[in-house]
């Protein structure tokens, strides 16, 4: 974990919103609304949110799968944003993507054979007898057997399906995979077996992993670092332990205190946020958050807070961390209690 | 171990003993499974067999009778069917069987290759007006429209009076017309796919336009397009007769089927069979397509699979 393998610089993705006979462009949708951080080589970057908090299209961005609208992107400290579509397509044997949806994500007229062979073909293995060892090695890396090649996606499990969805991502031997849900529509028993064999694969193979996901336990399970998203924006990130015993951000902690724990008897205490998430259409001015903070004060709904070294390595965006706002008190703020 | 417990234990293991003995689970591609679904299908085998006859009376039948489609043997007028003539005389002494044994060639050729040509420039200004979108697909759609605006047979014969009446102005004129439905048919299918996340997953895996469209759109939009294109040969099988009808088809000693029945409807009181078996041959051949079409069309959809 020396050199950052990604570096994203102030990444936005608005979608525009058309409306009228014509088609006009009457607003936007602001997905991905200024976004930076850094993933180091060989670590596990989890990035969580609510559903519609931009943390899909942030990955899907990374790989230009979804234009940026705005900013950077350094892969291997070369600028990729700017890059001609046929040196996209060439670098796409270096960052991969498992996708969510594993029913959706195979192409059902495909066997697994050509499924995983295809990336390998595109990318220059031109023997057929060569991909078809190849894909054999992959099945079997992936915990499924060589006999699987000649069958079709509807033949799997979803399990076994997302297997095939890992199988293909790896086939060229990537060194970073933006992995977006890839466990959030598989059932619980079946969620851990993936992790631990995509755990496994990283120690094999030194991947680099970005790993979105809602579910705060497997995040925190799988993950070195973690980041926080709210509304297209990063409130939050520091390493897995900084994050989930000492959470800065009052959005971070009101997620984290939603936590079930797997005791009945536990009275936890819960911040229970009111109101409903704006629309990322037309955001709060200021800080995206304050419309719901608990600890909201006149600075946020006019300025937004800048994202900044809270402590060592631990970042966040939030004006109740502003240094030069001495009238703030440092400590961790008290939490509303319900219970 | 009390009973329940041990039937508990027996689950947990079953998916692991499924694991083990699934090596022998039976391959079925997609098209396998929809020939298996086409063949429970009563009416759309009705419909195969009957196209199957019109093909081999196509090549086999004019072997089965001395005359040729044009020899006119003038004291043979107008005789009903025989043992010597088996489908009766036209009026200048032709043999009918003959005469409608070629003309199933010419129909089923022209069904052919009107849709095989409409289908190839359908296909291709479908997908670029669907894959790349933007003013490509606003003109690509406009010119569809305004074709469609015309009512089909209207807009053949304007373009058979362009190129001059003819067998194969007639077929162009066919393929022309059945363009624009094609052509919609695979855009929206074109549209739908795009979206889909294995076609995501094709470009992240860094596969070009052409290989995305060729191996994941195309192969995947196939259903609907066979359908339509079986539907269409019917389609374009009575454009044709409607086209030789009006003396804008075949030209005369050619048996189209069309033109056969235009030649005959002074004689239809006086000799019926000679509009009744072109007439038949027609209604038969384009039942038997649209038999086959919504077979196809109930095999390939994956709701009314059980």
């Amino acid at each position: 974990m020396t050199k950052p393998l990604l570096k994203v610089e102030g990444l936005k993705k608005y979608f525009p919103i058309k409306g009228g006979v014509f088609g006009k462009v009457v607003g936007q949708v602001k997905a991905v609304d200024d976004v930076s951080f850094e993933v180091m080589e060989g670590e596990i970057l989890g990035i969580v949110g609510e559903s519609g908090c931009g943390k899909s299209t942030t990955g899907k961005t990374l790989l230009r799968l979804v234009e940026p609208t705005e900013g950077n992107i350094f892969f291997n400290d070369e600028s990729i944003t700017e890059l001609s579509d046929e040196k996209m397509r060439l670098l796409r044997r270096d960052m991969q993507i498992i996708f969510q949806d594993p029913y959706a994500s195979l192409n059902p007229r495909h066997t697994v054979e050509k499924i995983i062979g295809e990336p390998l073909l595109v990318h220059g293995m031109k023997s057929a007898q060569a991909r078809k060892e190849r894909v054999k090695q992959l099945l079997e890396v992936v915990g499924l057997s060589a006999y699987h090649a000649s069958r079709y996606p509807h033949q799997f499990s979803g399990g076994q399906r997302q297997r095939i969805g890992i199988a293909r991502a790896l086939a060229n031997n990537p060194k970073l995979i933006i992995c977006d849900e890839p466990v959030s529509a598989l059932d619980v028993s079946v969620q851990s077996q993936i992790l631990n064999l995509m755990e496994e694969l990283r120690d094999q193979f030194n991947l680099t992993y970005v790993f979105i996901a809602h579910d705060l336990s497997v995040v925190k399970h799988i993950s070195d670092r973690v980041g926080v998203m709210y509304l297209g924006r990063m409130v939050e990130l520091a390493n897995k332990d900084a994050l989930y015993d000492t959470p800065k951000h009052p959005y971070t902690q009101a997620l984290l205190s939603a936590v079930p724990l797997p005791d009945p008897d536990d009275k936890q205490d819960r911040i229970i946020l009111q109101g409903d998430v704006p629309s990322p259409a037309n955001p709060p001015t200021g800080c995206a958050f304050h419309t719901r903070c608990p600890y909201v004060m006149d600075v946020c709904k006019a300025v937004r807070p800048e994202w900044k070294e809270v402590s060592e390595d631990h970042f966040a965006a939030c004006h109740l961390y502003n240094d030069n706002d001495q009238s703030e008190e440092q400590q961790k703020p008290l939490m509303q209690v319900e219970s | 171990m009390t009973i329940e417990e041990k039937d508990h234990k027996d689950q947990r293991l079953a998916p692991q003993q499924q694991l083990l003995e699934d090596e022998d689970i039976e391959v079925v591609s997609p098209f396998r499974d929809a020939v298996r679904q086409l063949r429970k299908n009563r009416m759309a085998v009705a419909g195969f067999s009957v196209i199957v006859f019109f093909i081999l009376l196509g090549i086999f039948g004019p072997l089965f009778t001395p005359y040729t489609y044009d020899g006119q043997v003038l004291t043979n007028r107008l005789l009903p069917p025989s043992a010597e003539n088996w489908l009766g005389t036209d009026d200048v002494g032709r043999d009918l069987f003959t005469r409608v044994a070629y003309g199933a060639r010419i129909s089923l050729m022209v069904g052919f290759f009107a849709v095989t040509g409409a289908l190839f420039f359908g296909t291709i200004l479908g997908v670029i007006s669907g894959y790349y979108g933007r003013w490509i697909d606003m003109l690509i759609s406009r010119i569809f429209d305004i074709l469609l605006a015309f009512p089909s047979i209207l807009l053949a014969i304007a373009i058979v009076a362009i190129l001059g009446p003819s067998l194969q102005n007639a077929l162009i004129a066919i393929a022309i017309i059945n363009i624009p439905i094609f052509g919609r048919l695979v855009r929206s299918k074109v549209i739908s796919l795009r979206e889909e996340e294995f076609v995501m997953a094709a470009r992240a895996q860094g596969m070009k336009n052409g290989r995305i469209v060729m191996h994941h759109i195309l192969p995947n939009s196939l259903a609907p397009i066979i359908v339509q294109a079986t539907l269409g040969f019917g389609t374009a099988i009575l454009e044709a007769a409607a086209l030789g009808f009006l003396g804008l088809g075949a030209k005369a000693p050619k048996p189209e089927w069309g033109k056969m029945l235009a030649d005959s409807r002074d004689f239809i009181q006086l000799a019926p069979w000679t509009l009744i078996v072109p007439g038949l041959s027609i209604m038969l051949v384009v039942l038997g397509f649209n038999l086959i079409g919504d077979g196809l069309r109930d095999a390939l959809d994956p709701k009314m699979k059980n």
